[in-house]
């Protein structure tokens, strides 16, 4: 049994391109169990693409995971699911013809028999649901289209706690909320973190970050700027890591720094 | 903890007796379901209640069988009004069951294929080639029907395969896959009949199916336990959900869905089983075997997209591809199979219509064949934008495709007529479909 503050996933000098465009640059990356890890950085500074990789929804061009200790391929979505990763994207991937439950159970639907388990797939994402305090959608077999942009954020991220996993990965999740929304979501990660799980954040907001991120990982230009703890930096040092790669003592060389742009 | 990980495809649920319990909330007590949660699925209805949450979801643009049901209904009336006695005469309306069977099976299966948001161009001149290579086989090489049926149907699939392979591994777009197939399967079936020619089909048992009828006591006996079988699905289904407090449609509703069902099954049984004999020499009546084969197909279609993972997935791809993929779910596979049952079930069709026709001719399957199909899934309610639709809707279209062309054969009209009312319907229907998922997108909000 691993206990909290092992690292329970690891990237060694990941790297990735699209085509000709070199984006992710010898990507360290650890997160531990029971910790909220803040993946911060500026518009196209890699954030999302690096978690598509740890999620196998990118397959990457040199580089190395670590899960538990043991190497591993995340070769696909379904792999990545199975080894205990979820993720909550950006664009929150959800099938706008279907309904709540269709969608938190979408791909690894209950079945009895052929059949599928409609009775207990619903139980369980109410449970889910409630369990998260989501009270605002009026109906769990309400179309996905319907909802508004924060209930369809809170029903992503409903589908990733539905499942038993370790690593919890959320791509600005508090982007489109309300206040009352956010504070939910803010309160949730920590949830998720404080019962054992591993959380990635991605977030542009520094408030959120500092409020709940135990640890900080600045990408500057698709290279790792700093991976710190929170409470070593201040917000302008963490704001200065996703501006210009580098702050004070910490952050790529200079001469790096300057030649990513 | 390494060995625990959540089990290979089939899904469970959050194990808490191996996971700290997240059920503890913020407060640290044990949260429960309050009574203001999901209050739209805990409503008890009474008549007024229920009505009126039906026409909450109208005004959503959840509007079902509904369109294609009213076009169903005021085709019939406009036509006997106009030609009383010959449109509403017993034997015009055994014809008219038959002449839908061939569009509703191409249907059905191109329902598939427009849940993707996709488009089979080939089908029909398929479901032709298919028909052909049957009446080939049973002609000319003395072959047994079921040969024949499997070896047109194995062939169908074949071609499904080699279009869905183009369409989901090289991706180019099915409307130019399938229009290449389109003209060239037109060939082939050419090549195989030979010019101008027609083959004869004159097995029993494939001439049977829209020539021949069931007898009296089987069509009630299958009529019966349908609309048996029907309501016991609906209503149990309601009970389960009932019961342990789950959604559920208002039962009002349900009997509602249940009455009308069990309505237009027995009375078109009654119909058909009336003699229609020109003569009062010989009796005629019964259901044309076709029918309860196009019912077999409905309900086995139905299963498999609303009871299914697989059917589940084929929603989900259409309605965000990206989604399915990244939920784990072969979309790749899940294109190519939809492919190859809108060929299998084409190929079923062209054996139904060369039935009808006794022979198979060069064009079989060409001209309107497959546009009528297309026509009678969107009539019916299937979604050109994908991820929406039944394969119920292709009974209900192909039905008001073959009332359109019953009726207007029966009035005289001239071909340019016909052509431009069926063109209006289906205007009229992909309109219906535009501003009805207009509305389900802004509702809610
Ligand atoms: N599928 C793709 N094909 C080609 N280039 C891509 C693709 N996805 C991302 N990129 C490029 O990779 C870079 C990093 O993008 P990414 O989406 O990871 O940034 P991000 O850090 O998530 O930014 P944001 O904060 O705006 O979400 C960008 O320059 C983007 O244009
Ligand atoms: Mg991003």
């Amino acid at each position: 049994m691993a206990d909290n503050g092992d690292p329970v996933l690891r990237l060694t000098g990941l790297n990735k391109s699209f085509g000709a465009v070199h984006v992710l640059h010898d990507v360290d990356f650890t997160v531990r169990l029971g910790e909220v890890m803040a993946l911060v950085g500026d518009n196209g500074a890699g954030k999302s693409t690096l978690i598509k990789c740890i999620a196998g929804i990118h397959p990457f061009d040199s580089g190395q995971i670590e899960f538990d200790g043991r190497p591993v391929t995340v070769d696909g979505p379904r792999a990545a699911s199975e080894l205990g990763i979820e993720v909550v994207y950006q664009d929150l991937a959800l099938a706008d013809n279907l309904d709540i439950v269709q969608n938190m159970f979408l791909g690894r639907e209950r079945r009895k028999g052929l059949v599928l388990d409609e009775p207990s797939m619903e139980e369980a994402a109410r449970e889910t649901l409630a369990r998260l305090s989501i009270r605002t959608v009026k109906s769990v077999r309400q179309q996905v289209a319907s909802l508004s942009g924060g209930q369809r954020q809170t029903v992503a991220i409903a589908k990733a706690a539905l499942w038993e996993s370790k690593v919890v990965i959320l791509d600005e999740p508090t982007a489109a909320l309300g206040v009352a929304q956010t504070r939910q979501v803010l309160d949730l990660v920590r949830r998720l973190a404080d019962t054992g799980h591993a959380v990635v954040l991605i977030s542009h907001n520094m408030n959120d970050v500092f409020e709940v991120a135990d640890r900080i990982t600045a990408l500057y230009l698709g290279r790792v700027a700093a991976d710190v703890a929170r409470a070593e930096v201040t917000h302008g040092q963490v704001v200065e890591l996703i501006t210009a790669g580098r702050s004070g003592d910490l952050g790529l060389a200079p001469q790096t720094a300057a030649e990513s742009i | 903890m390494s060995t625990d990980i959540p089990g290979d495809g089939v899904a469970k649920g959050p194990d808490l007796t191996k996971r700290p319990d997240l059920t503890k909330g913020a407060t640290g007590g044990t949260m429960t379901l309050a009574d203001s949660d999901f209050a739209t699925d805990r409503r008890e209805h009474d008549m007024r209640s229920a009505l009126l949450d039906y026409w909450h979801r109208i005004k959503a643009g959840e509007l079902g069988a509904l369109p294609a049901v009213l076009g169903l209904i005021s085709l019939v009336a406009l036509f006997t009004a106009l030609k009383p006695d010959t449109f509403l005469s017993k034997g015009n309306m055994a014809n008219l069951s038959v002449q839908a069977l061939p569009i509703t099976i191409l249907a059905m299966g191109l329902v598939f294929v427009l849940l993707l948001g996709e488009i089979d161009l080939a089908a029909g001149v398929a479901s032709g080639l298919c028909a052909a290579v049957l009446a080939k086989l049973i002609t000319d090489a003395g072959q047994p029907w079921y040969t024949a049926v499997l070896s047109g149907v194995a062939i169908g699939i074949v071609i499904g395969t080699s279009i869905g392979w183009l369409v989901s591994v090289l991706r180019i777009p099915s409307f130019v896959v399938t229009l290449a197939f389109f003209l060239g399967l037109q060939g082939v079936t050419l090549r195989l009949i030979g010019e101008g020619g027609t083959v004869p089909v004159r097995d029993d048992v494939i001439v049977a199916l829209s020539n021949k009828n069931m007898p009296i006591w089987l069509g009630w006996a299958l009529a019966g336990v349908c609309v048996a079988g029907y309501t016991a699905t609906q209503l149990l289904r309601w009970r389960r959900q009932h019961v342990r407090r789950l959604h559920s449609k208002p039962i009002e509703f349900v009997v509602a869905q249940c009455a009308v069902v069990a309505a237009a099954l027995l009375i078109s049984t009654y119909v058909l089983s009336l003699d229609r004999a020109p003569s009062p020499l010989i009796t005629l009546g019964g259901i044309p075997w076709g029918v309860p084969l196009v019912a077999a197909l409905l309900i086995v279609c139905t299963f498999v997209l609303g009871r299914t993972a697989y059917g589940r997935h084929i929603y989900a791809v259409g309605g965000n591809s990206e989604a399915a993929r990244r939920a784990g779910i072969n979309v790749t596979r899940i294109r190519i199979s939809v492919f190859m049952i809108a060929s299998g079930l084409a190929a079923v069709s062209g054996i139904v219509a060369a039935s009808r026709l006794n022979s198979v001719a060069t064009s079989a399957g060409g001209g309107n064949t497959l546009l009528y199909a297309v026509g009678a899934a969107v009539i019916g309610g299937t979604s050109l934008f994908g991820g929406r639709g039944k394969a119920r809707d292709a009974v209900l279209g192909g039905l008001v495709i073959a009332l359109i062309d019953n009726g207007l054969g029966l009035l005289g009209t001239s071909a340019y007529l016909s052509y431009l009312i069926t063109g209006l319907v289906l205007l009229l229907a992909a309109s219906i479909d535009a501003l009805a998922r207009r509305r389900r997108s802004s509702a809610g909000r």
